[in-house]
């Protein structure tokens, strides 16, 4: 620990620390704009100058400026003043006064300095420079004129997303940031780029010219477009969600969000169902909420009990999904599943389905195997961290199970199926001594692989490595599922699977049920459903689910409810609703507690916390202020395979795309031009 | 005047053979072996002793620098790096010692190395030298053959390597971080400091940077001896210097002479006089493109050497002197080196990358008689917000002509003011 005094005030901080971090620790505001905490220091802006003591009689940029014991440290002084007035005045030189048709206006950092240090007027009577506007893709608006080469950008893609495309380009004045040949970003991360750039330089191209900051509603929320349970916020106005941006959670998403996260918002109002929908003659028509009902009690009273099943989807909330396994328990009925992919695995005790490392925890691992899984695609900030680990030196030995792939990091390809993963249980591969050597080994076994016949011996095989390799310790939980869907840990958690002789979701497909009830599942088979069965889709967007649907009762989507989400390494989080629902649309558990009573058969709850209650009754992990706690294996119990071997086939990928992949992005426009900007290169080589 | 027995540089002019053998016979290469049995830490003291300080420009005392490598290695191998890229305007003193006395680079780069513990040296040659570098290579190559350099070189028990890497012919890649920055095969960027290139220099190794005139008289310094390189010059400014006159004089020329020498002598003993005499003399440059001007009432009676120049605020530099005689529009010359210095900006840092354009912009003005008393006030303000304000050095070396410009030839800058008003283009745009 190194002390030194900051204004006056005296700040013991770690050695190594800068003296900037040291002026935050004693309060000091320095403001800064090339400086960023998750990125290597560029110390280019040079706004952050402070003035240090028996040093050479000249300002210090503080953000690079290593702290030494006794140092004493002005950040407030006339030549700090002056150094930082004479930067913002270079700043301005070049930078276009535009901010009246500026996106970034209300939220802009060099507003904000230029309110603290800036002038009145403009002393430059000089032509400003001015620069083309390239194309990256159809996310990233870029007004490069704005730049003032505070190179965050560059140094967030080559360091975190892991694609070296962004770079500066000629020199002094003319300096200009860009891919040098023009191309679409092609990292899942490239959105946070918009969050970092401290001008408007870099806006986001969906968002451009709705909104301004000041006008927006601001929810926290929590991100259901994959499993991590990314902190969000959502960003409205009126009835209409404007945007959504990361918010930070250092142990989930630090304060990274994927694209498709972030950008699939437009999604929200398009292809929305916004009232009920009965079939009719073989054609789907508006209907009152009333008929809806009537359609379903007809089918349902009377209906022997293992007749009727019920599938929970990717995208449900905790909440619906336990008024849901409830309202089937009432009406007796076994066939729940909450694993709408038809994956088949031993679910038994947590630890068996949990990416129990935790996200945070990847940080400390030193050996890694990839199983079946496409990080990149399922989970990219997830990947990111991996990176991290990677590029920290830490974790060394990086294996994968699956086709080669880019994943930002060296992986070696250990084989591409089930049976290197047996040649590892048998210590036939190398890599089985690598896992071994290391003292923090990490399985991923991916939701993909767990979705195949052979998941539960996938599950099994995967957990039995783990213990050879030493992961599953009191002190080190190195099995991981890494899943997709943010709904399936909490329908785990709930028990949201066949009850005793109850059905699994391939059996209720296939005419295994005369009513099956989806719960805003759209990722089962819905081709595979027998012709006889009558659907109850229930959810918010008009796709595969609905289009087969006898019955649509409109609910909410992720920004429209308040809900309970379960991310993949079981952290209990709560999302807010931060507009209504559309037109009819309810909120789910309401639609599930109002159909009941007209089943006669009420849930004993009106009120949202009274199943908030329930919920944590049930399972106290859903308890209000339960705190999150990595498991540890204290006990010698192992997933079983039941009696089903491994396959033989190889491990294909989960996500066809990275940017449509549920209900949301699959209406949202810009997802759709993410597609069509990455397709050519895949048409081409298909020609 | 120096005596030509006390000249380091034997063969400056390349009136001799640059070939190993006739290097030899001026006496490269002799006993090299017993000054590497000194010892490091005697040669680092020799080094001290003679009070040899950095002939690069900033004039930093070589055996202190030397000293700051560790002793002691962690694991990470040190490293010697040569800064060869000679591109201060007027200056080509390391362009002569690398054709016509190759042989004391190489010596000097095994001595200095062995003596900070680098098994490998870099020679980082600037890109335009291509002649150069081929006869540098050549005369690397002649060393390897005779065993020179390689494993056990020069008989001393000592395994060493040479390398040669041309830059690409940016201004900035002299700068000693971003030249390191550049040797990795990255853009020429200068690196913030701390860490300094003795604690993370090269691939993040301890690493010096010597200038290739430094390291190219370490031979005959630790042959003759420091008491004599400290004999000559002044106090606290040891030794010979090459000096590179050009410009407005009769006789543009390199000289090898001792510190401290008038700068008057300088030029009209070496240089043959100032184009139609003395008094025809209007300004000189005396360090190469980046040190504040001197007008004749200055040079009458300047000494050259870093601390009598650091006294007149202006600086030795590189040791390049431009003379310039009354023909000149010194604001005009001036101008000319703001746009060099636009031009090679690298664009990092803030100050630099938008100041110099704008000192150039109003430079330009100031030529064009377009300019008003409160532009050159204002242009005069810019420059102090630009140096001492950036990553490296280049802040104030873009700033300090100006500033000694407006020192030296204050008067004359302000006699060029007019009441010009710029055209009011807001106003047009604005109706």
């Amino acid at each position: 620990m190194a002390k030194l005094t900051i204004d006056g005030i005296e700040v013991e901080v770690p050695n190594g620390s800068t003296v900037l971090q040291a002026a935050e620790a004693a309060g000091r505001e320095i403001p800064r704009f090339c400086y960023h905490e998750r990125l290597s220091i560029a110390g280019n802006c040079r706004m952050c100058l402070v003035e240090i003591e028996k040093m050479p009689p000249k300002p210090v940029a503080s953000c690079g400026m290593p702290v030494s014991d006794g140092m004493v440290v002005h950040t407030d002084t006339e030549m700090v003043r002056k150094g930082r007035r004479g930067v913002m005045e270079f700043l301005l030189v070049n930078h276009p006064l535009d901010c009246p048709i500026c996106d970034q206006g209300g939220e802009c950092d060099l507003q904000d300095e230029a309110m603290a240090y800036g002038r009145d007027h403009s002393r430059y009577d000089e032509s400003k420079r001015a620069v083309s506007q390239p194309d990256w893709g159809p996310l990233v608006k870029t007004t490069m004129t704005r730049c003032i080469h505070c190179t965050r950008c560059i140094r967030f893609t080559t360091e975190v997303a892991g694609v070296a495309e962004l770079g500066a380009t000629q020199r002094g004045e003319s300096t200009q940031v860009g891919t040098y040949v023009q191309k679409a970003l092609s990292s899942e991360l490239s959105g946070n780029i918009i969050d970092l750039c401290p001008v408007g330089a870099l806006t986001s191209k969906p968002y451009a010219f709705t909104a301004r900051s000041w006008e927006l509603r601001k929810t926290d929320s929590i991100d259901v477009l994959d499993a991590m349970g990314s902190a969000i916020r959502v960003d409205a106005r009126g009835a209409e969600v404007m945007r959504i941006l990361p918010r930070l959670n250092d142990d989930v998403n630090e304060e990274w969000l994927g694209d498709k996260s972030r950008f699939a918002v437009d999604g929200l109002k398009r292809r929305r169902l916004d009232r009920p929908w009965l079939r009719e003659n073989g054609k789907l028509r508006p209907a009152s909420w009333e008929e809806a009902f009537a359609a379903i009690a007809a089918k349902v009273k009377g209906l022997a009990p293992e007749k009727l099943g019920a599938i929970a989807g990717d995208l449900c909330d905790a909440e619906s999904m336990l008024a849901l396994k409830d309202m089937m328990g009432a009406l007796g009925a076994a066939n729940l599943d909450c694993r709408a992919d038809g994956a088949v695995f031993d679910t038994t005790n947590r630890a068996f389905y949990l990416f129990n490392t935790s996200l945070a925890g990847i940080e400390e691992a030193d050996a890694l195997l990839i199983i079946g899984a496409n990080p990149r695609h399922e989970a990219p900030v997830l990947n990111a961290r991996i990176r991290k680990a990677w590029l920290s030196g830490g974790l060394k030995q990086i294996g994968v199970i699956g086709p080669a792939r880019d994943l930002t990091y060296p992986a070696e390809i250990v084989g591409d199926g089930p049976g290197a993963l047996k040649a590892l249980v048998d210590g036939a591969h190398p890599f089985a001594a690598a896992l071994k050597a290391a003292a923090r080994p990490m399985i991923i076994l991916g939701s993909g692989a767990l979705a195949r016949a052979d998941g539960a011996a996938l599950q099994a095989a995967a957990w039995a490595l783990a213990g050879q390799a030493g992961a599953l310790r009191a002190d080190w939980h190195g099995f991981n599922i890494l899943h997709h869907a943010a709904a399936r840990v909490g329908g785990l958690d709930l028990g949201f699977v066949p009850g005793p002789g109850g059905k699994s979701t391939r059996a209720m497909l296939g005419g295994g049920v005369d009513v099956l009830w989806l719960l805003g599942a759209d990722s089962v088979d819905v081709d595979a459903i027998g012709a006889d069965t009558f659907v109850i889709y229930q959810g918010h967007h008009g796709d595969a689910g609905a289009a087969r649907a006898d019955v649509i009762l409109p609910g909410a989507a992720y920004t429209e409810k308040d809900g309970t989400y379960v991310n993949m390494e079981g952290r209990v989080q709560r999302g807010y609703l931060a507009v209504k629902p559309p037109g009819d649309a309810r909120e789910d558990w309401r639609i599930i507690r109002a159909l009941s009573a007209y089943l006669g058969h009420a849930l004993p709850y009106d009120t949202l916390e009274q199943l908030r209650a329930h919920m944590g009754e049930l399972n106290p992990l859903f308890a209000a202020n339960a705190p999150f706690r990595r498991l540890g294996v204290s006990d010698g119990v192992a997933p079983s395979a039941d009696g089903v071997a491994l396959g033989e086939a190889p491990f294909a990928p989960l996500l066809k795309t990275y940017y449509q992949t549920d209900p949301i992005s699959r209406a949202s426009p810009t997802m759709a031009a993410c597609v069509a900007a990455h397709a050519p290169a895949l048409a081409e080589a298909a020609e | 005047m120096l005596k030509d027995s006390d000249r380091i540089y034997q063969n400056l002019y390349g009136q001799q053979d640059w070939r190993l053998p006739a290097a030899r016979a001026r006496g490269d290469w002799d006993g090299t072996k017993d000054i590497i049995a000194r010892g490091r830490d005697a040669l680092i003291e020799e080094m001290k002793t003679s009070g040899m300080r950095g002939r690069g420009g900033a004039g930093f005392p070589t055996g202190m620098k030397w000293s700051f490598m560790p002793k002691q290695s962690d694991g990470r191998p040190s490293y010697l790096v040569i800064n060869a890229d000679e591109s201060e305007p007027g200056t080509a003193k390391d362009r002569d010692i690398m054709r016509h006395e190759p042989q004391k680079l190489i010596e000097g780069a095994l001595i200095a190395s062995f003596a900070m513990g680098a098994n490998a040296a870099y020679i980082y040659i600037r890109g335009e030298y291509y002649n150069e570098a081929q006869r540098l290579q050549a005369a690397i190559d002649e060393a390897y053959e005779a065993g020179l350099l390689g494993k056990n070189a020069a008989d001393s028990g000592w395994d060493f390597d040479l390398f040669l890497h041309r830059g690409a012919g940016a201004y900035i890649c002299g700068e000693e971080s971003a030249l390191l920055e550049s040797l990795e095969g990255k853009k020429g960027m200068p690196r913030m400091k701390p860490p300094f290139p003795a604690a993370m220099g090269l691939y993040g190794c301890p690493t010096t940077v010597n200038n290739v005139e430094t390291i190219a008289g370490v031979p005959t310094i630790m042959r003759r001896g420091a008491a004599w390189f400290s004999g000559l010059g002044r106090p606290k400014n040891a030794g010979t210097k090459i000096f590179c006159i050009s410009g407005h004089v009769n006789n543009p020329c390199n000289v090898e002479e001792e510190l401290g020498i008038p700068l008057k002598d300088l030029i009209e003993k070496h240089a043959g006089g100032v184009r139609g005499g003395w008094e025809n003399l209007l300004a000189v440059i005396p360090g190469g493109a980046s040190m504040p001007v001197l007008n004749k009432e200055m040079c009458d009676t300047q000494l050259m050497d870093f601390d009598s120049l650091a006294a007149v605020k202006s600086g030795m530099g590189s040791g390049a002197i431009i003379v310039m005689d009354k023909s000149t529009d010194v604001v005009k010359a001036i101008w000319r080196l703001s746009k060099f210095f636009k031009h090679e900006s690298c664009g990092q840092c803030t100050p630099c990358r938008e100041g110099t354009g704008w000192m150039m912009r109003m430079m330009d003005r100031i030529v064009q008689n377009k300019a008003s008393l409160a532009d050159i006030a204002l242009l005069e303000q810019v420059t102090t917000q630009v140096a001492g304000h950036t990553i490296c050095a280049f802040g104030e070396a873009s700033s300090w002509p100006i500033q000694g410009m407006m020192r030296a030839f204050g008067p004359l800058v302000r006699s060029r003011a007019t009441d010009y008003q710029p055209p009011q283009n807001v106003a047009q745009a604005a109706e």
